[in-house]
């Protein structure tokens, strides 16, 4: 490490915050002034009070008792407690899975489910239309097929459904990063780890609580960080599969301040819900950065 | 054969639960492939129906050729976008990860967390004041104000990786160097960045698939149709009466081949710099 009383350090980052300055941190400045402002009258925290009391953020009216709209922050907060353990539970499931020596072409489902994180996410919530769309969508023929004729609809055009269309297409397209970090994770553990437990004559249940799920550990952590990360910043997915709809039923936080911004113009009330979805964001985040600590 | 009972149950269901796994992981895609390779009235009550079946690339000809949104010239807009946003942010980028790798200076670590805190945030924490600053500019609807935008965005990310990744370096050989009298400049450019090529390539690979699969920040600074990317366009492409999934589907395929692409010919990259990304510290 070469402590530099020189200039060169300064040099070498002088080309970043050149652009970061003007196109990063001024526009996160400006935003969360912003959200303190309306109509240019600084108005304290009265926008984050009507943002937060409005039904488009939390509806308790109608949650958790009626269906959808429940409010956006709600949404991503249902989103959160069903995704959340699906794909990480899934995501290692799998990754134990093929990790068997009996598993034949193990890498192939590997890359299968791993494709769902190369697409570019508006694909992804196009194929969720798709795949929820009565007659030429899977999941209702399923349905239908098994006589649940409540759910051989439409899922997307529903306020009872939308959402878990959403939530459901999700699962589909994030486990494969989960699977994939518990595939390495897995892959880094010593084999006399597993050989040590074994003599101490532990059954395969044993081996797992006691060995290969703490090992996982750190695994875990980015796995959770990510995936809330992922839950939080739900945009694409939602724009094209439902477009937040119907009547708002599956409209998320991201969605919500595009909404303010580019259909109501209302950019303070934009900037607030940017704000709230960043403080969010920064939990996650903290909790990863001091985990690796 | 000497295969115990209890291995060949083993093995049996361990492969018949893996590959139906797969299957069902895979059936959107055959559903997308099908609709997009055949005729609308044979996919409109289902693609799994084969009493008829035909091959055509009609909707891949009109997706192509579309005549409000053809996904021709998405695909160039979005390459033109693309690619200079994974060029310029990793030069960038790396410059920025060396100070931070190899030397100490004042407010150091401060400065690298708040990098780590500006990775986490969502980019709708920016766009307000960026969209009235690229219009002040006369950089809306432009390319280059994408560009810009992207590149900006993408560096928080990248100096953290590549700051990784200059960290597990060896230092020896850029020690041997100042030995010789090279500048810091010189050593930078001439060992380190050769040395670190893998990690530069991961990071390009990715940040370009992320520019290319974005909608968010496309959707916000470019509003003239003509300069839609790809991303952009695909929503659009629905019919007005009715949804043409044949379209649909066609032009899905093509928006993502390119990072399906990608992601086949720089597989070892694509996946460490995945894991590199979320994990190292």
């Amino acid at each position: 490490m070469r402590s530099s009383k020189s200039l060169t350090p300064l040099f070498f980052l002088l080309p970043a915050l050149a652009l970061m300055v003007p196109f990063v941190i001024y526009p996160v400045l400006k935003t969360v002034y912003l959200s303190f402002f309306l109509d240019g009258k600084f108005v304290g925290l009265e926008n984050y009070k009507n943002v937060l009391l409005s039904p488009d953020i939390v509806n308790l009216e109608r949650f958790p008792t009626k269906s959808p709209p429940w409010g956006a922050l709600i949404h991503n907060v249902v989103l959160i407690a069903i995704h959340l353990p699906a794909t990480v539970f899934l995501g290692l499931g799998i990754a134990l899975l093929l990790r068997r020596k009996e598993v034949k072409g193990s890498s192939v489902v590997k890359s299968i489910i791993f494709l769902g994180m190369v697409i570019p996410m508006i694909v992804g919530g196009l194929i969720i239309r798709f795949l929820f769309e009565e007659g030429a969508g899977v999941i209702p023929a399923i349905f239908r097929l098994l006589g649940i004729e409540r759910l051989a609809i439409t899922w997307t055009a529903y306020p009872e459904t939308a959402l878990f269309a959403v939530i459901l297409g999700s699962i589909w397209i994030w486990t494969g990063f989960s699977m994939l970090m518990y595939s390495a994770g897995l892959a880094s553990i010593p084999k006399d780890y597993y050989e040590a437990a074994l003599i101490d004559g532990a059954n395969r249940f044993q081996i797992f609580k006691n060995v290969t799920w703490p090992l996982l550990r750190p695994i875990t952590v980015v796995v959770v960080a990510m995936t809330l990360l992922w839950d939080l910043k739900i945009f694409d997915v939602v724009y094209v599969a439902t477009g937040g709809g119907p009547g708002g039923a599956s409209m998320v936080l991201a969605l919500q301040m595009w909404d303010y911004f580019a259909r109501a113009l209302n950019y303070n009330y934009a900037a607030v819900v940017a704000v709230l979805l960043a403080t969010l964001t920064l939990i996650p985040a903290l909790w990863l950065i001091r985990r690796r600590e | 054969m000497g295969v115990p009972m209890y291995k060949l149950k083993k093995y049996i269901v361990s492969n018949a639960l893996a590959w139906t796994i797969g299957i069902i992981w895979l059936i959107p895609f055959i559903g997308v492939l099908m609709a997009s390779i055949r005729p609308y009235e044979e996919i409109v009550s289902g693609w799994w129906h084969f009493d008829t079946f035909t091959i055509t690339l009609e909707n891949y000809i009109k997706a192509f050729n579309h005549p409000m949104f053809p996904i021709s010239d998405g695909l160039k807009n979005s390459l033109i976008v693309a690619i200079p946003s994974a060029i310029v942010p990793l030069i960038v980028a790396a410059l920025a990860a060396y100070a931070f790798a190899r030397y100490s200076f004042p407010v150091k670590h401060y400065l690298f967390a708040f990098i780590v805190f500006l990775m986490a945030l969502p980019q709708q924490m920016t766009v307000v004041p960026l969209y009235f600053l690229l219009r002040n500019l006369h950089m809306l609807n432009t390319f280059g104000g994408l560009i810009i935008v992207h590149s900006a965005w993408g560096l928080a990310w990248i100096i953290f990786f590549m700051r990784n990744y200059f960290s597990m370096l060896p230092t020896d050989v850029e020690e041997a160097a100042r030995t010789d009298g090279a500048t810091d400049f010189q050593i930078f450019y001439k060992i380190v960045l050769p040395m670190a090529l893998p990690g530069l390539i991961s990071a390009a690979i990715l940040q370009f698939t992320w520019v290319w699969s974005d909608f968010f920040l496309a959707l916000v600074f470019l509003q003239n149709p003509e300069k839609y990317v790809a991303t952009q366009r695909l929503p659009l492409l629905r019919g007005q009466y009715f949804v043409d999934w044949g379209i649909l589907t066609a032009a899905s395929i093509m928006v993502m081949i390119v990072p399906l692409l990608v992601y086949a010919l720089f597989q070892k990259y694509y996946i460490s710099g995945m894991i590199g990304w979320s994990t190292e510290k």
